[in-house]
């Protein structure tokens, strides 16, 4: 099962030191070895918006101070259960501190989806 | 301690279990020189977190939790049976000096991962039959429990669990050593481990969509194996050629069967139900192949014919000549009268029907192919498009009553009583 975990709050500046640095490099390190990780990155904080309306698309440069669930990083990961996941961003938290963020499972085409 | 709240205590635990099992056994097995009672002792664990962490949370190091229990049972064990007396003095002054220490040991990367491939080379140790290997290293290294692999290869669990019991005696008996093998012996060693992960993954491949979920999910627990090892050996070509071959293998699962469960055939496939991310993961890991080893071996040889067919966006730009000239080497690296079949096929495309049926009907009496359905359906689809028609419809008929899944029985009769 794949699983879209993303980070949408980090403690107080987002930066690491460099201790906590090494350490997620070493977890994301073993991660992409163990097969887990599929794909990783954060999100440039000045995005886009694009919207569609009647036939016509707008653009608007950001950022969006309204956005309270901005997304700044993400991670897709490769997973046997739920439990996985979740065990997973336990410790992801364990090293990156305080902060927020969401899971999704995600669905490729063919799959069951739920409805509602 | 961290509260459990959404996710239940024991998927916690069986979730910790997954991810940790191969690390605490291996660590295990080198303290305590023998794959059955490590494997018992981290069991032991296993039962105490299943009982304690729904009352307590999960700790905060699970694996160093796990550990450290183990570690305890061991020292026990060790005190009160006497059959472990001879090894009492060795692994108990290692144990009791803490010469050992449980978190080290749980947190060093080097150690565990070198602890991991030594488990994954003795549970596919060739003193045991292939069945055994399949249940010790789905047990071991996955972390399965025997009635989760029980459900994957349809055999009653106790079947799976007297495999176990018995895989686990023949190496203590065979006093198989914890270690990764060296010299000539490596080669043939590593052979072994790859062809375990493999048949996992073929085993699961061939699960219809509608057998239990377990089954289907041997492919995901080999494509989990064989990345793990792929990471541990990263100087040998061929499993990264494995790994790459089941990741394009498995980009095409959700096209290989229509919405009723009949399989499609390749060039039938929906290229859009392709996963892109599994065909990038699979020429990634062929371009590692090759920056390895020049010389590709048969497992990247048949990585490299999948990543022709996931490179081409129809079925009409399939580079034919060039995967035809693949399995010549395939042919040559690793014969077989499959690959040979498989040859003919390509020729044919390649080169014409008249070609690919010069280099089938040189196998054709090869006692292996002679009660496959493969044969003469080949034949057929050859001779179809040679114009000769009565033979082709002979040969579909033949190959109909060969194959034992019923919709595809139904298209090769379709095609025997064609006009």
């Amino acid at each position: 099962m794949r699983y879209l975990m993303m980070t949408t709050e980090t403690g107080d500046t987002g930066e690491w030191n460099p201790e906590q640095a090494a350490a997620m490099g070493a977890f994301i390190e073993e991660l992409t070895r163990s097969g887990a990780l599929l794909a990783t990155g954060g999100l440039d904080p000045h995005p886009k918006r694009i919207a569609s309306k009647d036939g016509k698309v707008t653009v608007t440069d950001g950022p969006f101070a309204e956005a309270k669930e901005q997304v700044v990083g993400f991670a897709l990961i490769d997973v046997r259960t739920e439990e996985e996941a979740v065990e997973l961003s336990r410790r992801f938290w364990a090293v990156a501190g305080d902060g927020a963020g969401v899971i999704h499972r995600v669905f490729s085409p063919g799959d069951d989806m739920p409805t509602g | 301690m961290r509260p459990v709240t959404e996710v239940s205590a024991e998927g916690a635990v069986e979730a910790v279990w997954r991810l940790e099992a191969a690390r605490i056994v291996g660590a295990l097995t080198r303290l305590v020189r023998d794959v059955g009672l490590a494997e018992e002792l981290a069991q032991d664990a296993l039962v105490l977190a299943l009982e304690q962490w729904p009352q307590t949370g999960v700790p905060d190091n699970p694996g160093a939790w796990l550990m450290t229990v183990a570690r305890r049972r061991a020292v026990d064990r060790i005190r009160r049976d006497r059959r472990y007396a001879d090894r009492l003095t060795e692994i108990g002054h290692r144990l009791e000096t803490g010469a050992e220490d449980a978190y080290t040991t749980v947190l060093d990367p080097e150690r565990i991962e070198d602890d991991v491939l030594r488990l994954m080379f003795v549970a596919c140790h060739p003193v045991l039959p292939e069945q055994a290997r399949v249940a010790l290293t789905l047990r071991l290294v996955g972390g399965l429990t025997t009635g989760e692999i029980a459900r994957a290869f349809l055999v009653p669990e106790a079947t799976v669990a007297q495999r176990i019991v018995r895989a686990k005696k023949a190496l203590s008996e065979a006093d198989v050593p914890f270690e990764v093998p060296s010299g000539a012996d490596r080669a043939a060693r590593l052979g072994s481990v790859l062809a375990v992960v493999y048949l996992i993954f073929n085993e699961g491949y061939a699960a219809s969509s509608g057998d239990d979920w377990m089954r289907a999910d041997l492919c995901r627990e080999a494509l989990r194996l064989g990345r793990l090892l792929a990471g541990l050996v990263p100087g040998e070509a061929e499993a990264h050629g494995l790994v790459a071959l089941m990741e394009l293998q498995a980009s095409r699962t959700r096209a290989r069967t229509d919405d009723d469960g009949a399989p499609v055939p390749l060039p039938e496939q929906n290229r859009g139900r392709w996963d892109r991310l599994l065909i990038r993961r699979g020429l990634a890991a062929l371009l590692r192949a090759r920056e390895v080893q020049d010389a590709p071996g048969p497992y990247v040889l048949q990585a490299a014919i999948a990543a022709t067919h996931a490179a081409a966006r129809t079925a009409a730009d399939t580079d034919w000549a060039g995967i035809a000239a693949l399995y010549a080497l395939l042919a040559r690296t690793a014969p077989s009268p499959i690959v040979e079949l498989n040859r003919a096929v390509a020729v044919g495309m390649a080169a014409g029907p008249a070609a690919g049926l010069a280099v089938l009907d040189a196998v054709a009496d090869d006692p292996a192919l002679r009660d496959r359905h493969l044969l003469p359906s080949v034949r057929g689809d050859l001779l179809a498009r040679l114009g000769r028609d009565d033979e082709a419809r002979a040969e579909f008929a033949r190959a109909a009553e060969r194959t034992a899944n019923a919709a595809e029985r139904r298209a090769l009769l379709a095609r025997a009583a064609a006009p």
